[in-house]
């Protein structure tokens, strides 16, 4: 079974590879022309054809593009001459932390506050948690981004720094008061799928069967939550912070934009809108791959945590 | 389950049809009489209502360099001027409707691709489903602003390619939520009738299939244009939407972004503009699916937990 989804995530890879390529390399009209615009005088142009192997056929560029994956050897940014790997590599943990931060925070948060609502069903601090996750969910992350903006840090206090603006060379934990607002942005956005479903499934948990036959057997309201109810409702949940993370994997791309956060997104902006080849592609596939690696990891954790689905298949 | 339906079913089934396209409508009424639908159908409104009026009401030219750069909220100039000395005011009511007529296409385009290569995967099994839900899965490996942003890197930024982008990246998802409900239905016993009767593929999946899915049809294409609202005018902030000096919502909240504490209204009107179209759409959509599926969970949740809780197969 896991071998299984590993197979197929292997082939999901090549051709994701494949559409990266065919989507930056051979789109109508010829790429060096296209980057180099009004300037491209015949002897420009042809220079950045053989940098870019334009004038090799197609199996031939798709070739020494994925073999430079593998050795390594990435080519060189368009835009400011760095090695590929030495431009992106420090942008990569950065995202990585700001995703690991929020992730893990956004999951406590939303099981927490999913659990404690299952538990008050139809409370009134149910209804008001259930009309805000609504509105929430439904709000585009630079909304969010914007709103903390004007509340922390320019209109009405200023108490955190608006832009994550780094020293070159330095990581994001060196100066943790910048995570602050882009973490914080992006756990917002994610909480609440994750409460929406732990309370979902909590409720499902509490009026399940089994909960229903401890309760009679006496055993402890605390226990009967915590130790009955609890693990079968954070099975289903974990599907949905695997989701998250997935969502994270695109969603940091506009906060890091929003805050100037130096990470891989704000990078892949910065290269599109410079027509900068060569980062978009790795930078794209790096993103696709982080993807479907998350898709099977949460597809086997919730394989694993789920005992009758394992027996199953 | 289903029932059985007699030797004679043609004139049956038209008036099954009938009655089914009868109750989606009333579906669609008795969701805008929830307290939520209705709030959610008015917040919708009133911002496309603005959006459509406002070039026909709005004081001055959008891109008329009226006043003082950032200049605060005066008789003259209600919201004040943008970071050029545009008239906030009219810039808002002008920066609307290209969002919604691209949003709606996107949507359009989603929906139209995904269900014909959701229902004919299910329909046709075999190695149609194959090839289609691969490259479903493809798609999928991207987050949807990674894929529009891939998309744009050669081209730039044309709104037409933009649409497109977000309406293909659209498609996968709409195409699962869609085969799996045409799984269940092709199994029916009118299905069954139809085919005896020699009615050709196409034919059945057009008039027997579809008209059963007007319900997750409904609910998936009011997510769909939510989401497209919210990617569309994030790639607008990111500096990739109408060229300037063309005013758009997106845009607005980007340019603007470094007066925030001299004049934040250029910021927080786009902004909450913005907001309150994805909240009502959201709220509207939460809506109808409550009253349509018929349960209190979000039908991803239902999905989610169909597949995974211990008590399902």
């Amino acid at each position: 079974m896991v071998g299984r989804r590993l197979a197929a995530g292997v082939v999901t890879l090549f051709l994701v590879s494949v559409v990266v390529f065919l989507a930056t390399e051979v789109l109508p009209g010829n790429a060096a022309y296209a980057i180099l615009g009004h300037e491209g005088t015949p002897a420009r142009v042809r220079a950045l054809e053989v940098a870019l192997h334009l004038n090799r056929g197609l199996l031939d560029q798709y070739w020494i593009w994925i073999s430079g994956l593998f050795t390594g050897n990435l080519g060189h940014s368009l835009a400011n001459g760095l090695p590929v790997w030495g431009y992106v590599e420090p942008r990569i943990i950065n995202s990585a932390v700001l995703v690991f931060v929020t992730g893990v925070i956004g999951a406590f948060a939303g099981v927490a506050l999913g659990a404690v609502t299952a538990l008050r069903k139809d409370g009134w601090p149910d209804h008001v948690i259930s009309v805000v996750v609504l509105a929430i969910t439904s709000l585009p992350e630079f909304v969010v981004a914007i709103a903390l903006i004007i509340v922390l840090s320019t209109a009405v206090w200023h108490v955190l720094p608006a832009v994550s603006l780094l020293a070159p060379g330095t990581y994001a934990w060196s100066q943790p008061e910048l995570l602050v607002l882009p973490v914080a942005t992006l756990v917002i956005v994610i909480t609440p799928y994750i409460l929406r479903m732990m309370r979902a499934a909590m409720v499902e948990a509490l009026e399940s069967d089994y909960v229903e036959m401890a309760r009679l057997k006496g055993t402890p309201e605390w226990r009967v939550v915590l130790v009955h109810a609890l693990p079968n409702a954070i099975a289903p949940t974990i599907q949905v912070i695997g989701l998250t993370f997935l969502y994270l994997a695109g969603g940091v791309v506009i906060v890091e934009y929003v805050f100037n956060f130096p990470g891989i997104g704000q990078a892949l902006v910065n290269a599109v809108n410079g027509r900068d080849i060569p980062v978009i592609q790795f930078i794209v596939l790096a993103l696709a791959a982080f993807y479907l690696v998350v898709n099977i990891v949460t597809d086997v954790i919730a394989l694993l945590a789920t005992p009758r689905r394992r027996i199953v298949s | 389950m289903a029932v059985n339906v007699p030797a004679a079913p043609e004139a049956r089934l038209r008036q099954a049809r009938r009655i089914r396209r009868h109750q989606w409508g009333s579906v669609l009424w008795s969701a805008a009489r929830t307290p939520r639908g209705m709030i959610g159908l008015g917040l919708a409104a009133f911002v496309v209502l603005v959006a459509v009026i406002g070039p026909f009401v709005a004081p001055n030219a959008p891109d008329a360099l009226v006043t003082l750069a950032f200049g605060k909220p005066s008789g003259q100039f209600l919201l004040g001027g943008d970071f050029l000395g545009r008239d906030v005011l009219s810039r808002v009511l002008d920066g609307g409707w290209v969002l919604l007529i691209m949003a709606a296409c996107a949507t359009v385009l989603g929906i139209a691709g995904g269900a014909t290569a959701g229902v004919s995967a299910a329909y046709l099994r075999g190695a149609s489903d194959g090839i289609i839900m691969r490259a479903a899965d493809v798609i999928l490996s991207f987050p949807q602003i990674v894929f529009a942003l891939l998309l744009l890197s050669l081209l730039g930024p044309r709104l037409w390619l933009i649409t497109i982008a977000v309406g293909v990246s659209h498609a996968p998802q709409v195409a699962r939520v869609l085969r799996s409900a045409t799984l269940d239905i092709s199994e029916r016993d009118f299905v069954k009738a139809a085919e005896l009767q020699g009615m050709r593929p196409a034919k059945v999946m057009w008039k027997e299939i579809l008209p059963n899915l007007v319900s997750p049809l409904m609910v998936e294409a009011g997510l769909r244009l939510t989401y497209s609202i919210v990617i569309i005018a994030g790639l607008a902030f990111l500096g990739f939407g109408p060229p300037p000096p063309a005013a758009s919502w997106g845009t607005m909240i980007n340019e603007n972004r470094d007066g925030l504490s001299l004049s934040p209204w250029a910021v927080i009107v786009p902004a909450l503009l913005i907001a309150l179209l994805t909240i009502g759409m959201n709220m509207f959509t939460d809506a109808f699916a409550r009253v349509a599926i018929g349960v209190d969970r979000q039908p991803e949740e239902a999905a989610l937990i169909e597949n995974l809780s211990p008590g399902s197969r």
